[in-house]
């Protein structure tokens, strides 16, 4: 579904911040793209969205991302922002779920039954007519969410999903995320939340893939955590020595 | 919640206040457009010595008031920042211009007085009915309205886009000024020396945030259009409403109520 070939980025000159990235991930699979900050997760999700455009090769269902295929591409993939201030601009929830599905020419009445559907699915039929600047950031997350499920996409990437969100709104993000049938790309350092949504994981320091593997085998490796400066998942600190 | 929190919920209730219902709201964006730029340009046809001519002219903004339910308390409480500065346009005419005209008891009154009293009036009649426009008018709608008139995507988008856009940057100063002053107790408003670094920093992270607004625009499938909201269709009371408005102006510009009234106040 979505491969990197040799994939090298620089935002500015001789400060290379992904080094020839090669990873592959297929259709059905939820992997946690984990590292520290500045590891380059959010540079990879540029990437792959044709925010940022690098060297090598990526491809998304076989077609690789270039100006000229941005379209279908980005038809493709759903992208929740880390930041939902970032993501919501039209004033209320309603508006801004409508806002794909009538770009991708979808009638008001068509757009409007999907709008509710996903708004059901996540029980937030609630928040359908409230207005963006008067809601939790909690609501406002999930609302993010909604926008990009309206959207139909065939896979969903999330730029540290779980950031800024207290405990209870933290598990219902998690809860919605592991419901979801799509391919799933999720960047964070909480590794918990990754632990509870994902079945592969990617640890990206320094710009290179450094492990890859099974959830269970990254996430139980306290050196290998430890020395690219991060810590085991909470929930697995009590299971060891 | 600071100042600049305020603004941007006061920006906010304007879109809220333009989903009300009434017989304002319910008229086709397109012809409330045309009675506003009709009624903007009538006013400041006026000759800066009439002032007994444009009086008349607030009965409009006044009975859009009514008829909207829009309380003339919230307009001037959202304008109480451009207010003062319309208003001082015509601050400095009573110091050029210092021919009485009339004599109000033992009180001369100078044409710079007049004309400065004109000026202000049209300044505050002109925001006045944009202001109700705004409040009456989505600004979705309000687009639609301009594409009709076949103003140029680019330039309504432009103005959609900014409009959404000042929210963000109102917010970031928000959360500048906050920092600012945590750090700067008992200081009012920012030390001019600050203000360079200040602007600076507001510019960049304004234009990093719309930068991400825009991206998220984009891969949500935006390609220049804007699929604004259904308008119902221009009706005869749609019509009527505008024609009506074009004739009141005129009627308001060519007669001279005021004098017709016997209150002639000028001449
Ligand atoms: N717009 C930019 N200009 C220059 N450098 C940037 C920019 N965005 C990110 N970087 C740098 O690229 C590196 C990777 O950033 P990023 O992909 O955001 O990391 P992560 O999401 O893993 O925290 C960081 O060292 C960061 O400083
Ligand atoms: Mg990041």
């Amino acid at each position: 579904m979505i491969e990197f070939q040799h994939v090298s980025f620089a935002y500015e000159k001789n400060v290379p911040v992904l080094k020839d990235l090669s990873f592959r991930i297929d259709t059905g699979e939820a992997v946690g793209l984990i590292g520290a900050n500045g590891a380059g997760k959010s540079t990879v999700m540029k990437l792959l969205l044709g925010l940022l455009e690098g060297e090598g090769k990526i491809l998304v269902d076989g077609t690789e991302v270039r100006r000229d295929t941005l379209p279908e591409i980005r038809r493709k993939l759903g992208f929740v922002l880390q930041n939902s201030d970032n993501q919501m601009f039209m004033p209320t929830v309603y508006e801004d779920m409508m806002f794909a599905p009538l770009n991708y020419m979808l009638s008001r009445r068509e757009a409007e039954a999907r709008v509710d559907a996903v708004l059901k699915r996540l029980h937030l039929e609630d928040l359908k007519h409230r207005y963006n600047h008067r809601i939790s950031g909690g609501e406002k997350r999930m609302a993010a969410i909604a926008t990009i499920l309206a959207m139909e996409p065939e896979v969903i990437l999330m730029d540290e999903p779980t950031s800024a969100l207290d405990p209870y709104n933290r598990r219902i993000v998690i809860d919605t995320i592991r419901e979801l049938e799509q391919t799933k790309l999720i960047t964070s350092h909480d590794l918990d939340m990754i632990l509870d949504t994902c079945n592969r994981v990617i640890l990206l320091s320094d710009g290179r893939i450094v492990a890859d593997g099974t959830a269970e085998d990254i996430l139980h490796d306290r050196a290998l955590l430890e020395k690219h400066r991060m810590e085991l998942p909470l929930s697995l600190m009590g299971r060891q020595e | 919640m600071n100042k600049m929190q305020k603004a941007i919920r006061e920006l906010a209730e304007m879109d809220e206040m333009a989903v009300r219902s009434s017989p304002v709201h319910a008229l086709h964006p397109l012809s409330k457009l045309i009675a506003t730029v009709i009624y903007i340009l009538v006013t400041l046809s006026f000759d800066k010595y009439d002032l007994s001519g444009l009086v008349p002219m607030v009965l409009w903004p006044v009975l859009l008031f009514q008829l909207s339910g829009i309380e003339v308390r919230s307009c001037f409480y959202k304008l109480r920042i451009v207010l003062p500065l319309v208003m001082a346009v015509g601050l400095f005419n009573p110091f050029f211009d210092k021919t009485v005209v009339l004599q109000l008891g033992s009180l001369p009154v100078t044409g710079g007085v007049i004309s400065m009293l004109t000026l202000m009036l049209k300044g505050v009649f002109c925001l006045m009915a944009s202001f109700l426009l705004m409040a009456t008018t989505p600004i979705d709608n309000l687009c639609a309205a301009l594409r009709m008139l076949h103003v140029p995507k680019l330039l309504v988008t432009l103005l959609l886009l900014t409009y959404r856009y000042v929210g963000v940057m109102t917010e970031e100063l928000a959360v500048m000024t906050d920092a600012y002053h945590l750090r700067a107790p008992g200081q009012k408003g920012i030390h001019i020396s600050a203000w360079g670094s200040f602007l600076g920093q507001l510019l960049l992270r304004s234009m990093d945030r719309a930068q991400e607004l825009y991206s998220s625009m984009l891969l949500r499938g935006y390609h220049q259009h804007f699929h604004y909201a259904d308008i119902p269709p221009f009706r005869t009371r749609d019509a009527l409403y505008m024609a009506g408005c074009a004739l009141f102006f005129l009627l308001l510009r060519c007669v001279r109520i005021a004098q017709i009234l016997g209150g002639t106040l000028v001449r």
